[in-house]
């Protein structure tokens, strides 16, 4: 019997996304900019972060007409962020039959205690972590895959390092203790102690894990890629920079070969300014977004 | 055993998984030399357009074509069942429509029969699936699902719609591991 929307469908796309670049755009153009580089799915969007950032203002889920043309434009999976909490705004990205929705920290939170309840939903859902219990929270609420919450538009991979080891490390400890310890790591995570049993039986997490926030190099996908990231999500890293097109294509490159210094080097040579980047400290504790959620 | 998966893209870990667990040695291919002494080859699923842009950059094609043309196996799963069309590399000769079964929330699961492969069906999931639309005449159909074909073979190339590697089930590899070992006989 044919069954839809089964977890093993919800994270079987993320498992075909792998090795691949997600591309943050805007418009039906840069869509059709990254599919021609090699994106594998692209994330449709208001504005891209950095221009959050810029502008301030409440940050919201796409207008529908532009997530339509970008359907109509590529052929590649088409992805949309909700507001975290905004369950209603994850109904309508629904109702447009979008791939994947990301309830995104990048957007402006619509409920400060409560993530969607994501069983509800047939569309999977990518949701952010800054390590293991908050992916494990996301999991546990039915995300089908999980990505870092570096400081999307600042061109800074800081943060998304500090999310990416504090998630591998997280689960390395995890496969090191007692099926009588495990309850205390799911009390010391605040996380469900099935997911906690599962991860440590595994030694990894039940569905795939990205990196977002912070890409603005060849060398950054790289380095993420060698640190546990099965793929990459790239904001303003591309749109933002001098050359799109070929920045694009470089970060596709370097994603597929990160082991491959050569090719890396190879990928970076010839590309204009990347974005201009923002120091942590300049954010203070207010403009960082990965505090957004829990 | 040397079984290489291409790994510019997609779901490549898995395979590697499955053919792990079967005890054959499975080799990630990124570039041509990845490619010699390979027994068999698969081209895993992903996102055919990222898969074929790969394939182009890495220089990948023509050694591909080499293991063809020495008749040795092959195996795609959904975007490899595109990757290796008349449209793309040519392996075999059927055209494809793809996604063909609808966007994500389209996506299934079923049970297949795959006669001549496994004894009984196989669960099999279908991610944004194509399928075959137009065909030779030498290609057998494995599989039809809703009218359409969803599992094909010509002599060394076998094409599948779906994902036999998201399942707990290795009987797929194994079989594929089985004309590897024939092949180099």
């Amino acid at each position: 019997m044919a069954e839809e929307a089964t977890f093993r469908v919800k994270t079987g796309l993320a498992e075909m996304l792998k090795g691949g670049v997600i591309m943050d755009v805007v418009d039906a153009d840069q869509a059709r900019i990254a599919e021609e580089a090699g994106a594998c799915a692209v994330m449709a969007l208001e504005r891209v972060p950095a221009d959050i950032r810029a502008d301030g203002g409440v940050a919201r889920m796409s207008n529908p007409k532009v997530i339509r043309e970008i359907q109509a434009t590529v052929s590649i999976p088409v992805m949309a962020k909700a507001r975290i909490g905004h369950f209603a705004e994850a109904q309508v990205l629904q109702s447009l039959n979008v791939d994947y929705i990301d309830e995104s920290e990048v957007l402006t939170p619509a409920d400060e205690f409560n993530h969607i309840d994501k069983f509800e939903f047939d569309a999977p859902f990518v949701c952010g972590a800054t390590n293991l219990g908050e992916a494990l929270r996301r999991i546990g609420e039915g995300a089908a895959m999980i990505r870092s919450k570096g400081e999307a538009g600042t061109g800074n991979i800081v943060e998304a390092v500090r999310h990416m080891r504090e998630i591998t490390s997280g689960i390395r400890k995890l496969t090191t203790l007692t099926s009588t310890e495990l309850p205390t790591a799911a009390k010391n995570l605040a996380a469900p102690l099935d997911l906690v049993r599962d991860v440590a039986g595994r030694g990894w997490l039940p569905v795939p894990v990205f990196c977002a926030g912070g890409i603005a190099t060849p060398a950054d996908a790289a380095l993420m890629m060698q640190l546990g990231a099965e793929g990459n999500f790239v904001g303003s890293g591309i749109f933002k920079s001098d050359d799109p097109d070929r920045r694009a294509r470089a970060i596709v490159e370097a994603t597929t070969h990160f082991s491959d210094p050569e090719r890396v080097a190879e990928a970076s040579e010839q590309l204009g300014e990347a974005m201009p980047g923002i120091e942590m400290s300049a954010l203070g504790d207010d403009g960082r977004l990965a505090g957004r959620g829990w | 055993m040397r079984i290489g998966v291409l790994a510019v893209q997609g779901g490549f870990a898995v395979h590697l998984t499955h053919l792990g667990s079967i005890g054959a040695a499975g080799i990630e291919v990124r570039a041509p030399a990845d490619l010699r002494g390979l027994d068999g080859l698969i081209l895993p699923g992903g996102e055919s357009t990222t898969i074929s842009k790969g394939i182009e950059s890495a220089g990948l094609a023509e050694g591909i074509r080499e293991h063809h043309a020495e008749r040795r196996p092959i195996l795609g799963t959904c975007a490899g069942m595109i990757v290796a069309d008349r449209d793309h590399l040519g392996l075999i000769d059927i055209t494809t429509r793809r996604n063909a079964f609808g966007r994500q929330l389209a996506s299934f699961e079923d049970e297949i029969a795959l006669p001549g492969i496994t004894d009984s069906p196989v669960r099999a999931v279908f991610i944004r699936a194509p399928w075959v639309e137009q065909l030779g005449d030498s290609v057998e159909v494995l599989a039809e699902l809703r009218g359409h074909p969803v599992a094909v073979r010509q002599e060394n190339v076998t094409a599948l719609s779906f994902h036999p590697e998201l399942v707990g089930d290795d009987r797929i590899h194994a079989w594929f591991a089985g004309r590897c070992v024939r092949s180099r006989a």
